[in-house]
Formats: C-alpha cells, sequence, structure tokens
C-alpha cells in the first residue's frame, strides 16, 4: 500500500493567471509551448481562443482567463501555451507565465469548500501550500471532458 | 497457450474466408451442379474449421464442422441442393460472422451454440436420405452415443472425433507427414496401429488415465498422433475417448491386455493400419489437406487439379495485396503532408527573392511530392469490390423476403476509392439498394401485367469520372411516381398545394432525402419508415460527395452518387476576409467574379446577385464566419464573389480578397472542434499557420 510506504507524491506544474498560482498534474502536460499564431474559429464559446498548429496537429486552444471570467490580457513574452493531453485529446491553454514544478503530497492538498462563489471551483481539485503561496490545483479531466461532451 | 497474438490474424483471416464463402454460396445457388464450387466452399468450411479450432473455439468448430458434413454430402451427391439448403448454409455464415464478431470485441467465441443451426444441418442430412447412423458408424463406435451434446466440452471431443468419423474405414484424417511416416514404418516391417481408447463415464481424473494410458503406448512403441492433441489431454479439454496412431514391433494383443488392465478403462479398439488404406486413404481428406498444407501430393494429383484450379487462382490474387495498418499509413501521410507544406514553404521564399535555382529546386520538391502523394493514395485504395461483394447476398435475401425475383448485376467493382470512403459507404448503398429492390421492383404478377420480364434487375455500377468516382443504382421498377410524391408534399403539409405544382420534377425528388417521408403506404421490414433516404444523403454529402436521381415513371430509377477519389489532400482557393485566410475546395468552385453592388439585390429578404441572368443567393462568409475585421462594402469598388455549386444549385459566397489556388492537406479539428457546421476542417499553410476549410456543402443555400 502507497500509504504504509510513506506518502505518495506527485509534481505540479505552477503557472500564473492575473496574480494566481495555478497547478496541473505534469504527467497532463505534453508541452509547453511559446504563444503563437492562433487561428480563431468561428460559432465556438469565446473561452476558446482557436486552433494552433502543433508540429502538423491542430490544437484547440482555451484562454482560461474569460474561461474563469478573469480581465483579458494582450500576450506577452511570459505568455504560455500549455499543451494538455487527458484520453487522447489534446487542449492548449493560454497562461500569463509558468513558474516552477513543485511536489505535493497527496494528503497536503486542501479540498477546497465553497468558500467563494469562484467560477474556477468547478475545476478544482484541492489548493496546495507552499509558505505563503497557495496553488489551485486544476482538474484536468474536467476540463477537458466537458468540451468534448459538449454538443 | 495464449492465443491473444493472434486473435487479429484469425479475425482478419476467418473474414476473407466467410467472404468467399458468401460468393461462393451464391454461385452454388445458381447451379448446384458445380462441384468446382462446392469444393471450394468445403475447403473454406473445413479451413474455417481448423483456424477455430487452433484458436480454442470450440463452438465455432463445432458449427463448422456441422457445415462440413453437409457440404460432404453434397460433394458425394447423396444429397442435392436447394434453396432451403442455402438458406440454411447462409445462416450458419451469418452465425459464424456473428462468432468472429465477438471474437473480434470480446476476444472470445461467446455462448450462443447456435443449437437451431446445428439442428436444421442435422435435418439436411436425414432428409437428404442419408444414414446419418451409418455415417458416424463408419467411424468409431464411439458413435452410439447419441448426438445430442450438453456442454462445449462435450461439443469438442465430439467434434474431433466425427473428424475421425468422417474419414472412410475409420481411420482418423492423416497429414502427409504422417503418411509418410507410417509408410516408412510399414516398409521396414513394423506395425501401425490406430488405438481407439475410451474411458470409464464415472471416470474423475480422465487426463490422469490417459496419462497411464500413454506411458504405456510410449513404453512399448512411439506415437505419431493422437486426437485430441496430447496437450489438449493432458489439460482435459477431451471427453471420454481419444485416439492415438503408433509405430510399434510388438503386436495388437499387448497393447490391448495392457491398456484394458489400466483401472476405469471402458473399451479398446486397435486396428491396423496397412499400406492400402493409407495408399487409398478419402480423396476428399488429400485435396483438402493438400490446400492446407501446400505439400505437393504427386499420387492424388491427377484429382486434385481441377478442383485446385479455381483457388490457385485466388490464392495468387491474394498475393498480391498486402494488408497495412490504416495507423501506418497515416503517419506516411503525415509525412507527405509536411513535405507538400514545406514546399508551400518555399514557394513563399521564391516570391521574394527570385532565383532560377530556386525554382529549380522548387519543382523538382513538387514532382517528388506529386509522386510520394499517388503512391501513398494508391495504398490507401481499396477496389469498391470490399463493399460490394456483400450486396448480391443482401439482395438474394431480400428478393426472398419479399417473394420477388430481382438479379443484381455489377459491374466496375474494381474501381478504387479511398479506403475511409468505402468503410463509410457501405450504408448508404445498402439503404438505396434496399429501397430499389422494395420500392422500385414491381411484385411477379405486376411485371406479368405490365409484360416487363419476369425478373427484375438492379444494376450496381461504379466507374471513375475525373477526380470522382460515381456509383450507380438502377432498377427496371416502376420508378418515382411525381404526381404521387407532389400530392404526399402537400398532405404532409409541406408546401402549400399551387407552390408544389411549380415544383421542377428535381425539387420534387429532393423531397425524398428529407427526413420521414415516405411514399409507400405500406411499411415494410425492408424500407418505407422514412428513415433512409435522408441519411443516406447526409452520410454521402458528409464525404463531400453528392446524390442524384433520374427516374422515368413505369421505367425505373437510377440514384447516382459521386463521391471524390480521396479526402485528405485536395485543390483550394486560399481567399482573405478581414485578416483572416480561409481554403475553398475548389471542387465545389463554379467561378469567380467581381460583382457590382448595382447587381446585389434582394428578393424575399434575402441577398441575391444578378449574373448573367442569373439570380444566385449571396452568403456574406464574414457573417457566417463571424470576422469582425471585414472591409465594408462602401471601402469596395464591387464585390468579390465564390460562385459555389451544390447538387445543381448555386450559391455565391463574397469574400475580401483572393490568394490563389493550393493543393491543401486536409487536417480534422479534432474532438473538441468537432460539429462546427461552417468548417470542414482545417489545414497548414506554408507559413505555418492554420486555416480553415470553409464548408462550401452546408453554407451553400
Amino acid at each position: 500500500m502507497a500509504k504504509a510506504l510513506g506518502k505518495e507524491h506527485r509534481q505540479y506544474v505552477v503557472f500564473q493567471i492575473d496574480q494566481q498560482e495555478f497547478g496541473v498534474d505534469i504527467h497532463k502536460v505534453s508541452i509547453i509551448e511559446k504563444y503563437m499564431n492562433i487561428t480563431r474559429v468561428p460559432t465556438t464559446p469565446p473561452y476558446i481562443k482557436g486552433v494552433v498548429n502543433l508540429r502538423g496537429e491542430i490544437i484547440p486552444v482555451m484562454d482560461l482567463r474569460i474561461k474563469f471570467g478573469l480581465p483579458s490580457k494582450e500576450p506577452d513574452d511570459d505568455t504560455r501555451i500549455i499543451m494538455l493531453k487527458f484520453n487522447d485529446v489534446t487542449l492548449g491553454v493560454i497562461v500569463d507565465s509558468v513558474a516552477e514544478v513543485v511536489d505535493f503530497a497527496e494528503d497536503e492538498l486542501e479540498s477546497v469548500t465553497s468558500i467563494t462563489n469562484d467560477r474556477t471551483l468547478d475545476y478544482v481539485v484541492g489548493i496546495g501550500r507552499i509558505g505563503q503561496r497557495l496553488i489551485t490545483v486544476l482538474n484536468i479531466e474536467k476540463l477537458i471532458t466537458e468540451l468534448t461532451e459538449r454538443e | 497457450m495464449d492465443m491473444n497474438q493472434y486473435l487479429d490474424i484469425f479475425v482478419e483471416e476467418s473474414r476473407e474466408h466467410l467472404q468467399s464463402l458468401n460468393s461462393s454460396l451464391l454461385e452454388l445457388e445458381k447451379d448446384p451442379t458445380d462441384k468446382g464450387v462446392l469444393n471450394e466452399i468445403f475447403r473454406v468450411a473445413h479451413t474455417l474449421k481448423g483456424m477455430s479450432g487452433t484458436m480454442g473455439f470450440t463452438r465455432m468448430q463445432r458449427l463448422t464442422h456441422h457445415m462440413e458434413d453437409v457440404l460432404d454430402a453434397l460433394r458425394n451427391d447423396r444429397i442435392s441442393v436447394n434453396s432451403d439448403m442455402v438458406d440454411i448454409l447462409f445462416k450458419c455464415l451469418d452465425a459464424l460472422e456473428n462468432y468472429v464478431n465477438t471474437v473480434l470485441s470480446t476476444g472470445d467465441e461467446g455462448n450462443e451454440d447456435n443449437k437451431a443451426i446445428v439442428d436444421a444441418l442435422a435435418d439436411i442430412l436425414k432428409k437428404g436420405g442419408l444414414p446419418v447412423k451409418a455415417a458416424k458408424a463408419s467411424g468409431k463406435k464411439a458413435r452410439n452415443k447419441p448426438s445430442e451434446t450438453k456442454d462445449s466440452e462435450d461439443a469438442v471431443s465430439q467434434a474431433v472425433a466425427e473428424t475421425a468419423a468422417t474419414a472412410e474405414r475409420g481411420l482418423v484424417e492423416l497429414n502427409q507427414y504422417d503418411i509418410n511416416v507410417i509408410r516408412k514404418a510399414l516398409e521396414v516391417g513394423m506395425n501401425v496401429f490406430q488405438i481407439h481408447v475410451e474411458l470409464d463415464r464415472g471416470c474423475l481424473l480422465k487426463s490422469a488415465r490417459a496419462f497411464i494410458v500413454f506411458q504405456i503406448l510410449e513404453k512399448n512403441s512411439e506415437i505419431i498422433k493422437s486426437i485430441p492433441k496430447v496437450e489438449d489431454i493432458e489439460d482435459e479439454k477431451f471427453d471420454f475417448e481419444f485416439t492415438v496412431i503408433v509405430i510399434t514391433q510388438n503386436d495388437k494383443e499387448l497393447f490391448e491386455h495392457e491398456i484394458n488392465s489400466v483401472a476405469e478403462i471402458a473399451g479398446v479398439h486397435i486396428m491396423s493400419i496397412t499400406p492400402e488404406m493409407i495408399g487409398m486413404a478419402p480423396e476428399e481428406a488429400k485435396v483438402t489437406e493438400e490446400k492446407d498444407n501446400d505439400i505437393p501430393k504427386p499420387d492424388a494429383e491427377s484429382h486434385t487439379v481441377q478442383t485446385a484450379n479455381e483457388p490457385h487462382k485466388k490464392l495468387q490474387k491474394a498475393g498480391k495485396t498486402v494488408r497495412v495498418d490504416i495507423d501506418r499509413l497515416d503517419v506516411l501521410m503525415n509525412l507527405v503532408s509536411e513535405l507538400i507544406i514545406i514546399k508551400n514553404g518555399l514557394e513563399n521564399q521564391i516570391n521574394a527573392r527570385n532565383s532560377s535555382a530556386w525554382s529549380e529546386s522548387i519543382e523538382y520538391l513538387e514532382r517528388v511530392t506529386t509522386n510520394l502523394h499517388d503512391a501513398v493514395m494508391k495504398v490507401r485504395m481499396v477496389p469498391v469490390e470490399a463493399v460490394f461483394n456483400r450486396f448480391p447476398r443482401m439482395i438474394r435475401d431480400i428478393a426472398r423476403e419479399l417473394d420477388k425475383d430481382i438479379e443484381l448485376k455489377m459491374s466496375g467493382e474494381e474501381t478504387e476509392l479511398d479506403r475511409t470512403v468505402i468503410d463509410e459507404i457501405g450504408d448508404p448503398l445498402i439503404h438505396i439498394l434496399r429501397n430499389s429492390a422494395d420500392h422500385g421492383i414491381e411484385t411477379r404478377e405486376e411485371r406479368k401485367r405490365l409484360n416487363k420480364p419476369p425478373v427484375g434487375t438492379i444494376y450496381l455500377r461504379a466507374y471513375q469520372d475525373g477526380n470522382n468516382v460515381v456509383i450507380e443504382v438502377e432498377d427496371d421498377g416502376k420508378g418515382i411516381d411525381i404526381a404521387k410524391v407532389r400530392r404526399k408534399i402537400v398532405e404532409k403539409g409541406l408546401e402549400a398545394p399551387d407552390i408544389v405544382e411549380s415544383l421542377s420534377e428535381k425539387e420534387v425528388i429532393d423531397y425524398l432525402f428529407r427526413p420521414n417521408f415516405s411514399t409507400k403506404e405500406q411499411i415494410t421490414d425492408i424500407s418505407g419508415r422514412g428513415v433512409g433516404l435522408d441519411v443516406v444523403k447526409t452520410k454521402i454529402e458528409a464525404l463531400g460527395g453528392s446524390v442524384e436521381v433520374e427516374t422515368r415513371l413505369g421505367y425505373g430509377s437510377k440514384f447516382i452518387i459521386r463521391l471524390p477519389l480521396t479526402l485528405a489532400i485536395i485543390q483550394a482557393l486560399l481567399v482573405k476576409i478581414g485578416s483572416e485566410k480561409y481554403a475553398l475546395p475548389l471542387s465545389s468552385i463554379r467561378e469567380i467574379d467581381n460583382i457590382k453592388f448595382s447587381d446585389v439585390k434582394m428578393v424575399r429578404n434575402r441577398e441575391v446577385i444578378m449574373l448573367r441572368d442569373m439570380v444566385i443567393p449571396l452568403v456574406r462568409l464574414n457573417e457566417v464566419l463571424e470576422v469582425k475585421d471585414a472591409i465594408p462594402d462602401d471601402k469596395k469598388k464591387y464585390l468579390t464573389v465564390v460562385v459555389v455549386k451544390k447538387g445543381d444549385k448555386l450559391s455565391a459566397f463574397s469574400v475580401d480578397s483572393l490568394i490563389g489556388q493550393q493543393e491543401i492537406v486536409i487536417k480534422s479539428l479534432g474532438k473538441i472542434m468537432q460539429g462546427i457546421k461552417c468548417i470542414a476542417g482545417a489545414t497548414i499553410l506554408g507559413d505555418g499557420n492554420v486555416a480553415l476549410i470553409v464548408d462550401s456543402n452546408s453554407l451553400a443555400v
């Protein structure tokens, strides 16, 4: 049993959006790219920015700022697109910057009960703490499956 | 043993065999006296039996075995072919197909015993006047056991034992190798015995008993063959009996005595194998063996030449085709698309600096990519035969069900289409064929009354026409009653009577492709539920094709399906709307014009353009595609429109400017983006950016 052997640690890629810090399971990250030209696709929800060419593959890109109801921001040198992969579906998410990779033990993640009526809450697995910093760990599965099941 | 690695091969090969069985059965029904076809069917059934046996699919094995019995009786003229029998054989085929499908999805054959079919097969043998028991008794005395089987294990050994029983004189089926060994042994004066051991019914540790028997045998002789296999006996995969062939210097009595001294042995039957027995082994056994093992057999040649001819031709043909994993092809395809992208990139650069070396190398690159493209496309191409070959059977079944006489005449089966199209075209064609058989072809009496040939004919043709493949389904039936369809449109309240009268024949026929539209009063099992033609149309259009109907009342109708040769790489026109680039498939473009704004009019609240006396509906692409920075009309001198055709209707798409014609590689937008109506896909431009491909079919009015 994992517990008996010690706490199971997982690695998370930490990125920033609008001063907030978020984390995603490193196993779900396929690659992190600099901001590139995005082709807008008509009749899609506003948080879908469009599609990019990732080495011959067409990948949809989502703007997490719009998705989470945050003010939008022009891309700059720090802007990154994190390519997330789940169930053979790849989705790029635009973030302000990517900071580092951190380790959390499974039970170090604090669950979030409805403290706020934050729109991000639906996609949160838990909150990780590094000193004073709070890192919101996102539920990638939900983010992606929600899109693929959308009619 | 782990058989999983062979499952794919098993499924593929089984399907091939079933398909050839299908066509052979149809041939057999046409000409019941054709022994060549019969032998072919027998061969295939035998191979299937062997394959399923090897894989441990005992139910499948048992079914094929019973089929084989019937086929064998047919071959030996003990019974004759009739269509009921062919029906049952077809049912076998369906059952086998089901087994194969179950194997494919679950890795196992499932629990369906298909007892009804097995019984029906047994019935044929009985009714055919064949003394079933005699056939069985000719083998082992083990056959005194009633033929009902209780469990699958029972079935295995029965099937196996019966294999033995089919051969004459009780000699088990021997392959060339066995025969050679026996012949050699006999030549040097050894005894060869076939020993059949039956265990006591109450025996609990069957394999243990069998093991003891094998020990005795091994001590006194050399075992050259065991039925079931030794491994199966060890695993208790046998009933209460087994047969071995041994070579020994000892005599019969010794074995009889020794084996009988083992506890729980119900009986031992020992038979000496004589040179005549192997020299005169049943011909059919040799024929099948030879084809299975591909070992030339000099002494049986004279008998086998004739029957072997046909399968031989097929074998050669099979050798020329290679089954390629579609995933690997896709990789190859991607590489080619990369090349094309590089080419496009180079082309961009040449515009910047003008040197002849550049253009030469680009020309070279272009030649290479074109050739590579062709080569890869060809690998992906599959003859439409792959789809067509199931139709004769289907039409036969429908004809019987509807009690009509229908003949299906096919041509152009060798016409090739992209694999992806082939996979999708089957269902629409089934719908149309059923439609023709059910709605088109009249009943026997009606045809007589109308002085038409008693047998209705459905033609299924395929041919290539430029960059398209055309598939036609034509029948000589009653044709579409346009007046009736008009009435139906009014009845269904789809259109006012006066408008319906003004519709052209083509427009009226278009209603048939609408959901829930059926003119047939009586709903049959085959068609008439009003689902079908609309689905057909949707599917074909999704493939980038089109359907048309030509009809003449009283003379029949013709469905014409046009399909693109390939879906992966197309010629496209690149256009600019605002700052965005879009690709329009060239195949649907009729012409490109600059229209004066005075030629843009409003008709019934819709914008149309006047072009050489034609009134064409205008589609503002910037609006449909939600482009925000499109150039407004007042900043333009004229309106650039791309006129596209959909069926025989035209639509004009407005664009800001034209970039030019380019070969583009179609890429899927992926799961998340699927279902966007106005976009058919995406492509990567020379600069690495993505351009969307406009779905002109869905945007055309």
